[in-house]
């Protein structure tokens, strides 16, 4: 009679399955994660406990910080690309389809429109820079920022037929007297509900 | 666990040279761990990257002053926050001239405001229990000042949504009194 014996498993495992499915599933999230523009207005955004998300579409963000200084962007090229004809025909400032193209890239910026050209033309490392972008104009007498809002929420109208979603994005040491002048931009054209863009706070706070 | 090696031992005696077979297996154990790794990271970045909002809803703005009907509020009712510079904050109950608590300082947090809003609001849902009206809760009045900023405002914001005030406005009027007593004395 032979002993029993055991049988000799092998410990290695057949991964290339597995292999595929996590490479499957890891160029899945390169794909849909979006890399993260560098902000041509650097601000530090006040904690709440709140924690409702911002909308992903049809989003309009007014960055307010570094003294005064109002920034504008809006989501969607096509949206941005209507919104700068709109207000060229306004301003009487002819863009040429390339510069349109190039502008639907910017994420968001500061400058009145009749530097908007130059903006454009810069690199993207050159506009980021400090002192670049001053700002949109904002004064009575000059309201440009009203006018992109205002060009904005038509222009995403056209595109997708829904309301312009519009978050307010201040830097937490700028004076409240600029933010209710934006908000005040905002409720002159019935604008009266808004988000304000906040970062996480503990929950012990 | 590594399978590359394919060795036969000793050479051959030289009599027939044999291709050699290889054997096909790759350990894949640390391709995996990498590219799990690298799944963790992408997704816990994209769902959290999004930045957190507040919603806020303010009232028409009546430019017409004809159409303004006044809207009388139960002074025992409304307790006023005033916002001043360098994160000063000042509160007061009732009105102005008759106030029934206050005016005093308070500090932003916990244990300022948090708990002077609490037993505020249960004192007033027991006063409009005791008139009939067991509904009307605490209404509080924002008032930042023109040097205050932002963050001040967002704090009481945030206030109002942690200790369940719902009723809650942003007036931006100051009477010259109130003024006065932000700038200290």
């Amino acid at each position: 009679m032979s002993k029993v014996k055991m049988s000799k498993k092998s410990t290695s495992i057949d991964m290339t399955a597995m292999c595929d499915v996590a490479f499957l599933l890891l160029s899945f999230f390169i794909m849909t994660a979006t890399a993260k523009q560098p902000e041509a207005l650097p601000v530090d955004t006040p904690a709440s406990t709140n924690k409702n998300k911002l909308p992903e579409t049809d989003l309009a963000t007014l960055t307010i910080g570094g003294k005064d200084k109002v920034f504008f962007g809006v989501l969607g090229r096509d949206v941005k690309k209507r919104t700068l004809e709109l207000m060229g025909q306004k301003y009487g400032v002819k863009f040429t389809p390339e510069e349109a193209d190039k502008f639907a890239l910017i994420e968001n910026f500061g400058v009145p429109v009749e530097g908007l050209k130059s903006l454009i033309e810069m690199k993207n490392d050159e506009r980021n820079k400090a002192g670049v972008q001053t700002g949109i104009p904002k004064d009575s007498t000059n309201n440009q920022l009203k006018e992109w809002i205002y060009n904005a929420r038509i222009a995403t109208n056209e595109a997708t037929g829904k309301d312009l979603n519009i978050a307010i994005k201040g830097d937490a040491k700028e004076q409240y007297k600029v933010v209710k002048r934006v908000m005040d931009i905002l409720q002159d054209q019935q604008i009266n509900n808004f988000s304000l863009v906040t970062g996480l706070r503990g929950k012990d706070f | 666990m590594a399978e590359l090696n394919t060795g036969d031992g000793g050479g051959g005696k030289g009599k027939k040279v044999r291709s050699k077979k290889s054997n096909s297996k790759v350990d894949l154990t640390a391709m995996v761990d990498l590219a799990f790794l690298l799944i963790t990271f992408f997704m816990l970045t994209t769902s959290l990257s999004k930045p957190q909002s507040m919603t806020l809803g303010l009232p028409d703005k009546e430019d017409k002053p004809e159409d303004k009907t006044e809207v009388k509020v139960d002074e025992n009712r409304t307790m006023t926050l005033l916002i001043g510079e360098n994160n000063k904050l000042k509160w007061y109950m009732g009105l102005w001239a008759t106030p029934i608590a206050g005016p005093a300082d308070i500090t932003y947090g916990k244990d300022g405001l948090r708990k002077e809003l609490l037993s505020r609001k249960k004192s007033v849902l027991e006063y409009s229990a005791s008139i009939g009206k067991p509904k009307n809760g605490i209404i509080v009045i924002i008032k930042p000042s023109k040097k205050s900023n932002y963050k001040n405002l967002v704090d009481i914001l945030d206030e109002m949504a942690i200790s369940g005030v719902e009723t809650y406005a942003i007036v931006n009027d100051f009477t010259p009194e109130e003024t006065k007593l932000l700038e200290g004395k």
